[in-house]
């Protein structure tokens, strides 16, 4: 292949030779993939801002012109959603912060310290990423709901908080219950880089007699700090993007506690069909944070799914 | 591990005479009680969440909890699974189920590994690209969800300008029992190819360049080059990325849910997980849900056991 012909010096007519048939095949592929994964969102989006009228008389992935364009379904897909967006980051934020924590312990006291059984007791973290959720729906329902009701216990106290309301107390078992499932993936996340550090670099502290908490204090935590910022944002559009768990917890796509997730699919829907235009707003609205996230953090994200295949 | 074995050895003398307080000082100043408040607590919360909820849904699946009142723990029987067996929605399900899982898993592995070796030679703007490819893996199943319900979209959705303007019928993607299936496997593979492309990406760059040039002297052609040297070698890459999309799939209830907004998915796209759902949260059988729930972990995990023990034999855990 051409890697080596991207020298300045080339005369004509290697430069010939260099757009042959085969690059220009391998860059229309390229353009073609880049349609295949732009056009369902940039329909979405060209939906999103058309009338109503104008979603039935021009194609979908037209740009809304003159008349046809509008700010009233984002406007209104907005205000469907404020209250759910506030319930997503209530939830999501703390969750993830306990988990991007909670793991990087755990990694550091399955990594960097050696103890006999450590093996076994991985494995249990590992098998736990791939554990399908609805294989514990049924008893996190009845755990939430009948034995430990905590959302019920907590409810005057939080109708009680300033800028909570009461029924916010929801979110509590929820974040619960994402920190408890996410701490398997993270921990190998934080695992596989504490793994790729040198070993010299805490066997000098630990020759000076530095305890474990201190080598982990002074010395793991500040160097983790690029895979605190991967594991994050990897966790953070988990726990966003989730829904299974809010849809267990919390009854009802209608309850004031629901995450946008929840509420995402009923929005733009009625007797009489479905409002597109709406829906797509809805869609596109629900999805921006991570997407934001995403164009921001490219490499952080990659990085975490990368390292989430071992 | 042979360090941990070492300094535990160390820690408890093989001389005969040794008191118990003595061990039980050794053992209070070990390695592993000094490095438990690190992963102890992460250690509980998750053995608690994940198998004492495994084990919990397992008790449940053999009672005949049905919602209301307390399980009834005195008939435990298998019931509930001889129902499920004999079921032709169960089966139909667990069909579905098992199409979704190697038909997704192949075409996303295959498209994800021609987008790998298309992006891995010379392209410009490679990474933002990139980018783009892995784009749908930011959003969630939700979102999706709603996009692929206009792409599909019988009136005037994408799919259907362009098989109307190539002089066709419009087809109807997500009604039709036929191709339903297809088209959510398709809207699947749009979410995650790009996750199999990174992972091929990263195993393209651990091969060495000069495997390129030595194959270019011997006079071999690009595809001959990609299906004798470089594609087995991205055996690891290959094993590990299919395993994550598996387990992808086996959660694309959320997706199927997400379509239509309802308990029942479109006609002939009904899996484990969504019968399951409906089964629990519509009509109260918590039992028989569980029943399907556990089926459903065994389906896991005979995909995730025979991984990590390749794994585990490949020094790599």
């Amino acid at each position: 292949m051409s890697r080596s012909t991207s020298d300045t010096n080339v005369d004509v007519a290697s430069l010939v030779e260099d757009v042959n048939l085969r690059r220009v095949g391998q860059y229309t592929l390229v353009v073609l993939f880049l349609g295949f994964f732009l056009v369902p969102l940039e329909t979405g989006i060209m939906t999103a801002l058309k009338t109503n009228e104008a979603v039935a008389r021009s194609l979908p992935f037209a740009p809304p012109v003159g008349e046809g364009f509008t700010l009233e379904n984002l406007e209104y897909a907005f205000s469907q959603l404020t209250n759910s967006f506030v319930n997503s980051l209530l939830m999501a934020i703390p969750a993830t912060i306990l988990n991007v924590l909670l793991a990087s312990m755990a990694a550091y006291g399955l990594t960097m310290v050696n103890w006999r059984g450590q093996l076994a007791v991985l494995s249990l973290f590992l098998v736990g990423v791939f554990v399908p959720y609805q294989a514990v729906l049924v008893p996190l329902a009845r755990f939430w709901n009948n034995l430990f009701p905590l959302a019920r216990m907590l409810e005057p106290m939080f109708a009680a908080a300033p800028l909570l309301q009461g029924y916010h107390s929801r979110l509590v078992p929820l974040i619960i219950t994402h920190v408890a499932y996410g701490i398997p993936i993270c921990t190998i996340l934080f695992r596989s880089y504490y793994k790729s550090l040198p070993d010299s670099l805490v066997e000098a502290a630990k020759i000076d007699g530095a305890s474990i908490t201190k080598i982990y204090r002074r010395i793991v935590l500040p160097i983790s700090k690029p895979m605190f910022a991967v594991v994050f944002i990897y966790q953070f559009t988990q726990i966003y993007n989730e829904f299974l768990f809010s849809f267990t917890l919390i009854t009802g796509s209608n309850h004031p506690a629901a995450p946008v997730t929840l509420i995402l699919p009923a929005i733009g829907a009625s007797t009489s069909g479905v409002d597109f235009g709406i829906r797509m707003s809805a869609a596109f609205l629900a999805a921006l944070p991570t997407i934001i996230l995403y164009v921001a953090f490219a490499e952080q994200f990659a990085e975490g799914l990368r390292t989430e295949s071992g | 591990m042979a360090t941990g074995d070492t300094t535990e050895s160390k820690s408890v003398p093989t001389e005969e005479v040794v008191g118990w307080e003595t061990k039980l000082r050794y053992f209070l100043n070990s390695d592993f009680v000094r490095s438990s408040p690190f992963w102890g607590i992460p250690f509980i919360l998750m053995g608690i969440a994940v198998y004492g909820g495994i084990g919990y849904n397992v008790v449940i699946s053999l009672t005949d909890y049905a919602g209301l009142g307390r399980p009834t723990f005195s008939n435990l029987d298998f019931e509930m699974y001889a129902t499920a067996l004999s079921n032709d929605a169960f089966r139909e399900a667990a069909i579905n189920n098992l199409v979704l899982l190697v038909a997704f898993t192949t075409v996303s592995l295959a498209l994800g590994l021609f987008l790998a070796i298309l992006l891995d030679h010379g392209i410009r703007y490679k990474d933002k690209i990139q980018t783009i490819y892995l784009m749908p893996m930011a959003l969630s199943f939700v979102v999706t969800a709603q996009l692929w319900l206009w792409m599909y979209n019988q009136e005037n959705g994408v799919l259907t300008v362009i098989v109307t303007t190539l002089g066709f019928e419009p087809i109807n993607w997500l009604g039709n029992p036929e191709i339903a299936l297809a088209s959510v496997i398709f809207a699947l593979v749009w979410q995650f190819s790009g996750y199999a492309m990174v992972v091929y990406l990263a195993g393209l760059q651990s091969i060495p360049s000069d495997q390129f040039e030595a194959a270019k002297v011997d006079g071999a052609s690009t595809v001959r080059t990609y299906l004798r040297i470089i594609i087995p070698q991205l055996k690891e890459s290959s094993v590990s990325a299919a395993v994550v999309l598996m387990v992808f799939a086996l959660k694309a209830f959320t997706f199927l849910y997400a379509l239509v907004g309802q308990y029942r998915p479109p006609n002939g796209t009904d899996i484990l997980a969504t019968l399951m759902v409906r089964q629990a949260f519509k009509f109260g059988k918590w039992a028989y849900a569980a029943a399907i729930a556990t089926m459903l972990l065994l389906l896991a995990l005979s995909v995730i056991a025979p991984y990590l023990i390749y794994q585990h034999r490949q020094g790599s855990l």
